[in-house]
């Protein structure tokens, strides 16, 4: 625990001691803000919930976090630190852990700073602060998947920009799993069981059910494990191409 | 200890390192030798646990790096070609996160700290980003990490590379004061680093070892290893006094310089054959400004044993 916890403090200082983590905040919050007051309606609804918050997570996360996550490994690989890094004495999964812990733990100040919504909608009204809370970890839960399978494209290859578009891309067909968008594009040759299977993987439908206040074990168990999986694969990807 | 057993990597269909098998042990600094591209760091990276051989096996102090990575790389200090680190941080960040990793205590880090700081005289830009220093500090920075625990076993990839006249002799000097009692391998493309700090050499060319001696004895191998250059007045000779070394019993062979005025003798069973040569000079008075006795060149060694096994190669 000790050196997962090393490897994730040396990470997020270097968020800070780059501009990398205050421009992620200031943009996080500024979209979150701007999403919530001018397309969600905030105010017009004139409900005391906050859905039009987040309702847009999901698609804050599609660019942001892809953003945090391209340079995980990538540029591990192209300064040549992580050769460093792998001959330490440490695991793979320590590594790999670690950076996401803290890169996880970075999007999670992020949304912690928009508590004054919070404080602003319990002064404008009574919200159901239960529900609020479930959002808060569904909406973390999410981010936290976003970025596992950012990690793992970011390990596949060490130029950041291939990575982003990659994750964000990947990040999209997880995202719609539900949605015709995708399944149409499977329904024709996928058969039904298969294609339940593929649906049921949409981080909208499950990050939707937590958001309004049902926060289902399975729904946290999807995500916890699709964090699980894609940091497996990192594990599996690195082990390949950490030298190439 | 270090022990490499019948190590081999291929990439792709080339094969890069071929059955290389040596041991190392306490007190040795094996310098590992090779032109670019002869596989000297990829043994290395497979010794460090970074690649995977594809065939054999690497031990660090008894530990399989293989099949116990996390207690071999405990023992191993490890610089890594181009000595990467994190350019944002500060060496004192750098380090203190290192230490971490190692598991050193806050007590034990302290003193580490003021120890390699010292050796490496890293005082000044302790606290400077880390990607702001001179490629000289830079290196010095990835040399602080490899020997911050004190590891009984050090692996430098080219430790002295892009470093100026003085800092080559002061990171050769922290080698040599740290040898004792440690396990300690460096690769170079510098012959003279060789002769300076090795107890023994390794020349390894197209992935194979060519060569496993000490630097003294591969110095023996030069066909100038004993050899007598004369140089000579503007006013001397040359083809009279080459004429009449060639006729002593002990020289095989002479070569003659003409634009430097110098005759090379070279002695038959690498005899010495000095002495002879100065009476002979003496008795003839020859207009002698140098005599000189040769060791031998390493680089004509190096030359010779690396050509002749790419030219087996392609042949």
């Amino acid at each position: 625990m000790g050196v997962i916890s090393s490897i994730g403090k040396r990470e997020l200082q270097s968020y800070f001691a780059t501009p990398l983590a205050y421009v992620f905040i200031v943009i996080f919050l500024a979209l979150a803000g701007l999403f919530t007051f001018y397309l969600g309606g905030f105010y017009e609804r004139g409900q005391a919930d906050l859905s039009p918050f987040f309702n847009f997570h999901p698609w804050l996360y599609l660019f942001l976090v892809p953003a945090i996550a391209m340079r995980l490994w990538a540029e591990e690989r192209k300064s040549g630190s992580v050769e460093l890094l792998m001959t330490l004495p440490v695991t793979l999964w320590q590594a790999v852990l670690g950076k996401f812990l803290a890169a996880w733990l970075c999007i999670a100040i992020a949304l912690g700073l928009t508590f004054p919504i919070w404080v602003t909608v319990n002064y404008l009204g009574e919200p159901d602060n239960g529900v609020i809370v479930a959002a808060y970890i569904g909406s973390l839960l999410m981010a936290g998947g976003f970025l596992a399978i950012g990690s793992c494209i970011s390990a596949a290859n060490r130029n950041q920009v291939v990575s982003f578009i990659l994750t964000v891309v990947i990040c999209f067909l997880f995202m719609l799993a539900g949605f015709s968008l995708v399944l149409d594009f499977f329904s024709g040759w996928l058969p039904g069981p298969l294609l339940d299977a593929v649906a049921s993987l949409s981080f909208l439908t499950h990050y939707a059910a937590i958001s309004k206040g049902v926060l289902d074990l399975r729904d946290v168990l999807y995500f916890l494990l699709v964090i699980g999986v894609w940091l497996y694969a990192t594990t599996i990807v690195l082990d390949l191409k950490k030298a190439d | 200890m270090i022990a490499a057993e019948g190590l081999v990597k291929t990439f792709g269909g080339r094969t890069a390192v071929d059955n290389v098998t040596f041991r190392v042990g306490p007190g040795e600094v094996l310098g590992f030798l090779g032109p670019n591209g002869a596989g000297k760091t990829t043994t290395m990276r497979m010794l460090a646990g970074f690649v995977a051989p594809t065939a054999g096996r690497a031990e660090i102090c008894g530990y399989s790096i293989d099949a116990q990575p996390v207690a071999a790389k405990q023992k191993l200090g490890y610089l890594p070609e181009g000595a990467p680190t994190y350019g944002e941080m500060t060496p004192r960040d750098f380090l203190r996160f290192i230490g971490e990793v190692r598991g050193l205590t806050a007590a034990e880090f302290r003193q580490r700290l003021g120890d390699v700081v010292e050796r490496l005289q890293l005082e000044e830009v302790l606290d400077q980003p880390i990607e702001t220093l001179s490629k000289g500090f830079r290196r010095r920075v990835g040399l602080a990490q490899a020997i911050l625990h004190d590891p009984p076993v050090l692996i430098l990839d080219e430790p002295t590379d892009g470093l100026d006249p003085n800092q080559k002799h002061e990171v050769r000097e922290l080698i040599r004061t740290m040898a004792p009692g440690k396990v300690i391998v460096i690769s170079t493309h510098i012959l003279e680093e060789v002769d300076a700090v090795c107890t023994r050499a390794i020349i390894i060319t197209n992935g194979r070892i060519v060569a496993d001696e000490e630097p003294a004895a591969l110095i023996r191998r030069s066909r100038y290893h004993n050899a007598v250059s004369l140089r000579l007045q503007h006013s001397a000779d040359l083809a009279a006094v080459a004429h009449d070394l060639q006729n002593m019993d002990e020289v095989r062979e002479v070569e003659v310089d003409n634009p430097e005025f110098t005759v090379t003798a070279f002695p038959k069973d690498n005899a010495l054959i000095v002495s002879a040569i100065g009476a002979l000079a003496a008795e003839r008075r020859w207009p002698v400004e140098q005599l000189h006795l040769e060791a031998g060149r390493l680089d004509e060694v190096f030359r010779t044993i690396t050509a002749a096994t790419s030219a087996n190669r392609t042949t």
